[in-house]
């Protein structure tokens, strides 16, 4: 008895991402339109229709910018822990795409809520950093994206990266929760009181409404952004896969 | 069971027939805290007040150092997709891989710390709480660093790139590791240090070994 | 001869396996059946997926499409226990003696055959406390080639098992396999040296790389 395996025929494994981005790119520019609107409606309310603060004046105003920004540095951890689950467990092809395009995402809005951080405690602390429990939570979450980025960046095989990466965004994912409650732990013990103490259950609408505004103008900002990502990574790979052919078809094989 | 107590006695076998890492790894403790009182003066109240932290940054750096050899050897030739075939699961070779990294890396700094408490004018008592502190907390060092091994395993330069990953998803034994020393919220602490450690040795084992897995795809 | 108990009945079934390599597809629908005492041998060119075949098989790899399917297994067992694996890495420690390698395998796969034994089919008992960095890459795979018979399984996959051995080699790893089959054994071997088997009504072969 004798049987025969048939000749490759040549196919790429991203039949997927084609109607990925059929659909998509005609999300884009909607998308783009509704982002910017929210942030002129949440700008508007930040800077002309919300109090100064007592104690430190106008520049409260940029926790408009900070609080947005800390909250999706963890959303966007959020993304990339769903996408490494179905990365892993479901083997969807478009998953590790999400999680490599969010991982620069996250990094930046991370580091601009250390910076807006910087800049709004700066008056108060009088210098430009404090070890406070939140900073210095943020700090380590920006740590944790960089690790990321360098670990995808390691690999030659992107495809295999993905995995990798998807079980490293998990380990991290079992840890954050600890890092954080070690790090309040730790600056509770060295240090009293925080300069970000939220204005309490009863935060005045004035403040609410803009920051939830901001919010979620930043959350579009960050899904155009990831979109637009995904879309250029699956690019990416297409051009990659038909350079590879043509190297082997110019070759012999052996 | 065999299998288990087979893969400890060989990675000890190893590596105490390897040729003098176990040395270089207490000298580089040693020194890493030798230094210290150089680049801080020797001022012996600063530096007692600094040795607990010295001592926990010098151990952490040390683990670190010994990291890539964990599992690489295994990788490169051939054993780990052997170990797939296994009576032992993935997860229970892993285990007894922690183990032994820890015998062969976190016990003799631990036998060396006191050298290191000499150095920094530590006295006795604190010495004490930072080696109570240092076998509860080291095997989840030992267990985060099999994570960061396994992740990186089949990258050619991963060594460099494992102690990055760790070091943040450290932080939390680092600090109820040196919290445990402090004498007022020292006990709190160091039951924490023993439930991070823990969780970490407990979740190592599966997610160290999927990482292999998937890296000898 | 190790004494010829039948092994745990196996068989494979293949269909529709497809796998690749990077972004090559190196075959695609793929099939055999493979019943016990019998061999089937891989054959083709380098870089045809000889050795993608034999780790999709143990496992290792995931395949893109299509299934291996594999009777007679119970419950509890785990997947790939029953399965010997023999590529190109030996998995042989340099710093450990012959015996010691040996040992640390048999333990690790749960063998009951005798080593001392092992080691005298595949001629390695006289240098059995050496240190194995010394050994010749023959040697290292004979060496390789014990750890299968000290633990009997009943699948055998082999990637080019008579790679840096002699004539007297070559015969050593036909004649494993043909007491392999003969004990109820399945065999599956990728290379494109032949291999001397006795009984060839036990053979098929398959050919990658497109060879009609």
């Amino acid at each position: 008895m004798s049987s025969v395996a048939e000749k490759p025929n040549w196919f790429s494994r991203l039949a997927n991402p084609g109607q990925f981005l059929i659909w998509s790119r005609l999300v884009n520019r909607p998308l783009a339109v509704v982002t910017g609107l929210v942030f002129v409606a949440g700008l508007y309310y930040a800077l002309l229709h919300s109090p100064a603060d007592y104690q430190m004046g106008e520049t409260v105003r940029i926790m408009y910018i900070h609080v947005p920004n800390a909250w999706l540095s963890q959303f966007v951890y959020g993304v990339m822990v769903v996408s490494a689950l179905g990365s892993l467990v479901w083997r969807h092809p478009m998953a590790d795409v999400s999680m490599k395009a969010a991982a620069p995402l996250g990094a930046v809005f991370t580091g601009l809520a250390l910076y807006t951080g910087s800049l709004w405690g700066r008056p108060t602390w009088g210098t430009f950093w404090e070890w406070d429990g939140r900073m210095t939570s943020t700090l380590v979450l920006f740590f944790i994206y960089l690790g990321l980025i360098a670990l995808w960046r390691a690999f030659d095989d992107q495809l295999r990266a993905g995995r990798i990466v998807a079980v490293f965004t998990l380990i991290g994912a079992i840890n954050i929760p600890i890092v954080k409650f070690s790090v309040d732990w730790w600056h509770t013990l060295h240090q009293p009181a925080s300069v970000f103490t939220p204005e309490g259950p009863h935060m005045p609408m004035s403040i609410l409404m803009p920051l939830l505004i901001m919010t979620l103008a930043f959350t579009l900002l960050f899904t155009s952004l990831q979109l637009l990502s995904m879309q250029v990574e699956v690019r990416r790979r297409r051009l990659a896969t038909m350079e590879k052919r043509r190297a082997y078809a110019a070759g012999t094989p052996n | 069971m065999k299998g288990f107590a087979a893969v400890i006695r060989r990675d000890l076998t190893l590596a105490f027939r390897g040729g003098g890492d176990i040395m270089t790894l207490l000298l580089f403790f040693v020194m890493v805290g030798a230094i210290v009182p150089f680049a801080v003066g020797p001022d012996k109240a600063l530096l007692s007040r600094l040795a607990p932290g010295i001592v926990w940054i010098a151990a952490f750096l040390s683990l670190l150092l010994g990291l890539d050899r964990l599992f690489r050897n295994d990788h490169e030739d051939g054993s780990l997709a052997l170990f797939r075939q296994a009576e032992l699961p993935l997860a229970g070779l892993v285990a007894a891989k922690v183990i032994a990294h820890w015998l062969l890396a976190a016990l003799p700094l631990i036998v060396a710390s006191p050298v290191l408490a000499v150095l920094l004018a530590m006295d006795a008592p604190t010495w004490l709480r930072v080696v109570l502190s240092l076998v509860i907390g080291t095997p989840g060092l030992a267990a985060l660093g099999a994570m960061g091994a396994a992740v990186t395993v089949s990258l050619p330069r991963g060594g460099l790139l494992a102690p990055v990953l760790i070091t943040p998803l450290a932080l939390p034994l680092l600090i109820f590791g040196t919290g445990s020393i402090d004498a007022m919220a020292g006990n709190s602490a160091l039951l924490l240090l023993a439930a991070v450690s823990l969780v970490l040795v407990a979740v190592a084992p599966f997610m160290a070994a999927l990482a292999l897995a998937v890296s000898e795809d | 001869m190790p004494a010829p108990d039948r092994l745990p009945q196996r068989q494979i079934d293949v269909t529709d396996l497809a796998c690749r390599r990077g972004e090559r597809l190196l075959f695609s629908n793929l099939g055999f059946s493979l019943a016990p005492g019998r061999a089937l041998l891989v054959r083709g060119p380098n870089g045809t997926g000889k050795t993608t075949l034999i780790r999709t098989l143990a496992g290792l790899i995931a395949p893109d499409a299509g299934s291996i399917a594999i009777a007679g297994r119970s419950e509890e067992e785990r997947p790939g226990t029953d399965m010997h694996l023999l590529a190109h890495a030996s998995g042989v420690k340099g710093r450990l003696t012959v015996e010691e390698n040996l040992a640390f395998w048999r333990a690790v796969n749960g063998g009951s055959g005798d080593a001392g034994e092992a080691l005298d089919i595949v001629g390695l008992r006289g240098i059995a406390d050496l240190e194995a960095g010394h050994l010749s890459a023959g040697q290292t795979r004979r060496l390789a080639l014990a750890r299968l018979i000290v633990a009997p399984r009943p699948i055998w996959l082999l990637d080019e098992p008579t790679a840096a051995l002699d004539a007297e080699g070559d015969a050593l790893v036909g004649r494993l396999i043909d007491s392999h089959l003969a004990q109820g054994g399945l065999c599956i071997a990728a290379t494109h040296l032949p291999l001397a088997l006795a009984d060839t009504d036990r053979i098929a072969t398959l050919t990658l790389g497109g060879a009609a």
